[in-house]
């Protein structure tokens, strides 16, 4: 999984900030593009994907990196 | 827009609503509102407003900070006494979020300046927070006029009512109270009193009012009055038609110039 029209890295914020910095990214997207979250273990990968969902944004590949982060790619209006 | 990380922390709980999101709050900071009088209504409604991010924020008031103002107007403090009261809203308001620019018009509102005021940055939406029915039939006027948007509230003893009118969607001000009642038949604030957070809960409602129709999210109080006592903790709803022969907002109105009535404000 390598196609991706955004990418946006929020291991840098905590909750709830994650979810806004990534929201925002997602703002720039149009439908049906895709766009890359890196993000922590924990909260964030517990809240996020959950709350994109939520927006009626369709999460399709979770990777977990070496580094302990994860990367999510999520279609923009995918659901 | 971009926002700074800065934005993104402060307006966080507003984004992650469904219905703000990043369009939403860019619309907020984009957006103007007048407040008419700094009072017991417009103290709540210019603090929450501008803590949501409303970019434009009229204060109209041509009072100073009065020691009695404090036990309700919570944009005011005691070190602020004897300030003009716009004065005062402003540093409030500053120093609560400074992205937020604040206009201010120390004078009272009148035929003679209401318009421009309006017209000064062509604010969206108004909110009457006044505490006199000279000014409340001025204000409904001059925004029916100039197809304004605007929220009317009024609080007394225990008692609070507030209706939202938007062109063309429903009864204004004046096609439910037709006139200002005689002067001196109804007891101002100062002589019947009012209960400080009469203003704070009537006031918000008020800036809810103004940040849903900002948005264009949920059902305003058009065409319904709400009425709130508090003493018996009871909100209801009266529903309120337009009136086909309302002289300023009906079929053929007849009302094109603006009226002062008599009666000078109590301070509220």
């Amino acid at each position: 999984m390598s196609k991706r029209d955004g990418f946006i890295d929020i291991t840098d914020v905590i909750c709830p900030i994650t979810f806004v910095k990534a929201k925002i990214a997602m703002e720039e997207l149009t439908s049906g593009e895709i766009l890359e979250v890196r993000m922590n273990d924990g909260e964030p990968i517990q809240n996020v994907p959950r709350s994109f969902k939520d927006e009626g944004h369709k999460v399709i590949d979770v990777i977990k990196n070496e580094d302990g982060t994860f990367t999510v790619f999520i279609e923009k209006d995918g659901l | 827009m971009k926002f700074t990380n800065e934005q993104m922390e402060r307006y966080s709980r507003n984004i992650i609503l469904n219905e703000v999101g990043v369009k939403g709050q860019i619309k907020l900071l984009e957006s103007k509102v007048l407040i008419v009088g700094t009072g017991g209504l417009g103290a709540p409604a210019a603090l929450y407003l501008a803590a949501a991010g409303v970019g434009t924020i009229g204060l109209v008031d041509a009072d100073a900070v009065d020691l009695s103002n404090l036990q309700r107007q919570i944009i005011h403090s005691t070190t602020k006494v004897g300030k003009p009261k716009v004065a005062s809203g402003r540093e409030a308001i500053n120093d609560l979020n400074p992205d937020v620019n604040v206009v201010t018009y120390q004078e009272w509102v009148s035929s003679a300046n209401i318009t421009d005021i309006i017209k000064d940055e062509d604010y969206d939406f108004i909110i009457d927070g006044t505490d006199n029915f000279p000014a409340k039939f001025l204000i409904n006027d001059a925004c029916v006029l100039l197809h304004k948007p605007f929220s009317h509230a009024g609080i007394i003893k225990f008692f609070g009512q507030t209706m939202t009118y938007v062109p063309g969607q429903g009864p204004c001000y004046r096609c439910v109270f037709l006139n200002p009642p005689p002067p001196n038949t109804v007891p101002t604030c100062k002589e019947a009193g009012v209960l400080g957070v009469m203003g704070g809960i009537i006031g918000t409602v008020q800036a809810t009012e103004a940040v849903k129709y900002l948005l264009g999210i949920g059902e305003l109080l058009t065409g319904r009055l709400l009425v709130f006592d508090a003493l018996e903790m009871e909100f209801r709803t009266v529903t309120l038609a337009s009136r086909k022969n309302c002289v300023v907002c009906g079929e053929n109105p007849t009302l094109k110039d603006l009226i002062d009535y008599e009666q000078r404000a109590c301070e509220l």
